[in-house]
Formats: C-alpha cells, structure tokens, sequence
C-alpha cells in the first residue's frame, strides 16, 4: 500500500517527502478531529458518572 | 518506511522491480503472491497500531485542551453573570431553586459555582457545570440535576472525568479526612470538609451517620449521591457534598466516590477568599 502511495506521487523525491508528510498531517487531523470525537462516545472508557 | 521500501530490492525479482514495468498481476509467481499478503497484513496491522497510539494521545492530550477551552468559556460566562447581578443558581422568581421540582429551571450545559481544592494545588479551580451528560462533563465537573444545590440540606453530587477531557478529579485520591473542598457561589462560600477518621486518616471510617470519606462502587450504584449517600429515601439532615469519578484510572469499571460534610459557610465579600484557601481572610 506505502509502495503504490510512494510511486504514484510526482515529481522528485524531495516533493514526495513534503507530500508524504502533508498526507500523514492530514491522516492524522482527520483521525483526531473527526474520527476520534465520534467514536469516544461509543467506547466504554473515560464515564465518570454513576447512573 | 515507504523510503526503505524504494531501494533496489537484494532478492532481484520481486514484485517491486517488476511492477515497474508490467502490471502487478502480471506473471506473480507463488512466492511472490506469498510476499505481497504478508508484507500487506504487516503494514496493516503497523498502521492499526500507529491509529491506536493516536487514539491514547487524543484521549490524554487532545481532549485536555479542547476541554480546557470550554472551561474557561463556561468560566468566564459565570463571572460575567456575577459581576451583572445574576446568580443562575437564583430562579427567575427569586427563589433559590430546590431540589426535585424548581430545581430544573437551571439549564444544562452553564457555569453555577466554582470548586476549590487546596490540597490538589493553590491553584486548582474549575467552574462546576450544570447536568452530567458528556457535553456537560467536556466543560468541566457537572452537577447531577437533581442533587442538592451548595448549602442545602442534602448532597450537592458532582461528576468529574479522571483521565483526558480537563481531568478534574485526575488526583481525587490525594484527599485525606478533613481536607477542604471549597465551593463559590455568587452569594457564599461554602467550606466542605472530606468525611471519614480526621484522627486516623480512614477514608472508610463511616462515622456516626453511616457515610464513609471514600468509596469504591460500581457504576449502577446511585445511592452514593442520594440525599443521604447509601441511605435511599433516608430523610436529610446534613449538608453534604458528593464528587464521583472514574476508578481505576483509565478504566471505567468502577466509579470512585468522595462524600464531606458543609463545615463552615461565608458569605462571599468582593474578592476576599476563605481562610481554607491561599492567602484568605475571610
């Protein structure tokens, strides 16, 4: 999967490096900003209330 | 990873070299089909583990600082509303909302007091929230709707998280009999002090009326923030505060629960603070 990602980027591999780590930073702010505050709520951690 | 991967591969005919000029499914020997699963279970299960790791940073880093936003917000409002005149604790009659009936006019989701707790740190204060849902408990420790308010007969029950989300009562389990726990309301101070054996230093110790300083109990267990904790449908007579969190850390498999008894009450006077707290006179 890395392979295929790394080799259907363009350009010269120091424009590949910079794509990479804005795929990774955008990976990661999807996962922490979206994802993450979704799926906390349905995990059973973190409930502080007696119910 | 995906650098290591570019270099020229020592066995010679992997998929690799070949898929440069051929298509993958092209002439894939059996070895290489082999290769290809396993390298693709690997980065799989490499990426799970990274997502994974994220999550414990989101839980322990990210929500802090989304929660620590929403307190100050919740914080602010309240001390606005204080310097203009209003007390959200005050219903719009201009009687103190009572538990089990007025009390719902306060809506959920807003600031009412601030809680003190020396022993947590001279600067440890949040403003509690008003409702335990988790909106609620995002902004900062929430006060269970239908519990007394501070300075009622009754237990004041408040829920705070343990780990992430502003983590509150993180450190819940310093406290030690007669520690302080100072709740400001528009009107007063209200000084609570931790139950349990002063002399001794037993959280368990139940005292005279049956209420222990600390308690451990499982998560369907709402009579620790019944009017009188563990007693349901007891009638109050004491002025009692409740803080229930998380327990152990991390987990939710229990919920441990603090109980204090109302030891002193000031009204509050410009921005003199109690004796209980750094630098008080009052």
């Amino acid at each position: 999967m890395y392979v295929w990602i790394w080799r259907h980027l363009p350009g010269a591999v120091s424009w590949k490096v910079l794509q990479v780590l804005l795929l990774v930073a955008a990976i990661s702010a999807l996962l922490l900003f979206v994802i993450f505050p979704w799926l906390e709520p349905k995990l059973p951690i973190n409930k502080a209330t007696v119910n | 990873m995906t650098i290591d991967e570019q270099e020229p591969p020592d066995d010679g005919g992997s998929i690799q070299t070949r898929g440069r000029h051929a298509r993958p499914d092209e002439g894939l020997s059996r070895a290489d089909m082999v290769r290809l699963g396993l390298r693709g279970t690997g980065q799989t299960l490499i990426t799970l583990g990274v997502v994974v790791l994220l999550f414990v940073v989101y839980e322990l880093w990210v929500t802090n600082i989304f929660a620590h936003e929403k307190q100050v917000k919740a914080h602010n409002k309240l001390e606005k509303e204080w310097a203009s005149g209003d007390d959200p604790l005050i219903g719009g009659d201009g009687k103190l909302n009572l538990p089990g009936g007025k009390q719902g006019t306060i809506p959920t989701g807003i600031g009412i007091a601030n809680i003190y707790i020396p022993r947590l740190g001279t600067d440890y204060h949040f403003t509690i929230i008003e409702g335990t849902n988790d909106a609620d408990l995002e902004k900062g420790p929430g006060h269970y709707v239908h519990s007394a308010l501070p300075g009622q007969v009754g237990d004041f029950a408040v829920a705070g998280h343990r780990v992430g989300k502003g983590e509150p009562f993180l450190n819940l389990d310093h406290l030690k009999p007669g520690d302080a726990v100072v709740i400001e309301t528009k009107s007063d101070w209200y000084i609570y002090t931790v139950k349990g054996n002063v002399q001794t230093g037993d959280l368990n110790d139940k005292g005279t009326d049956g209420i222990p300083g600390r308690e451990i109990v499982s998560p369907s267990d709402i009579d620790v923030i019944a009017p009188v904790p563990d007693h349901p449908g007891a009638t109050p007579t004491e002025k009692l505060i409740t803080l229930t969190t998380c327990h152990p850390k991390f987990t939710a498999n229990q919920r441990m629960i603090l109980h204090g008894t109302l030891a002193r009450q000031v009204p509050r006077n410009g921005t003199a603070l109690p004796k209980e707290l750094a630098g008080g006179t009052i």
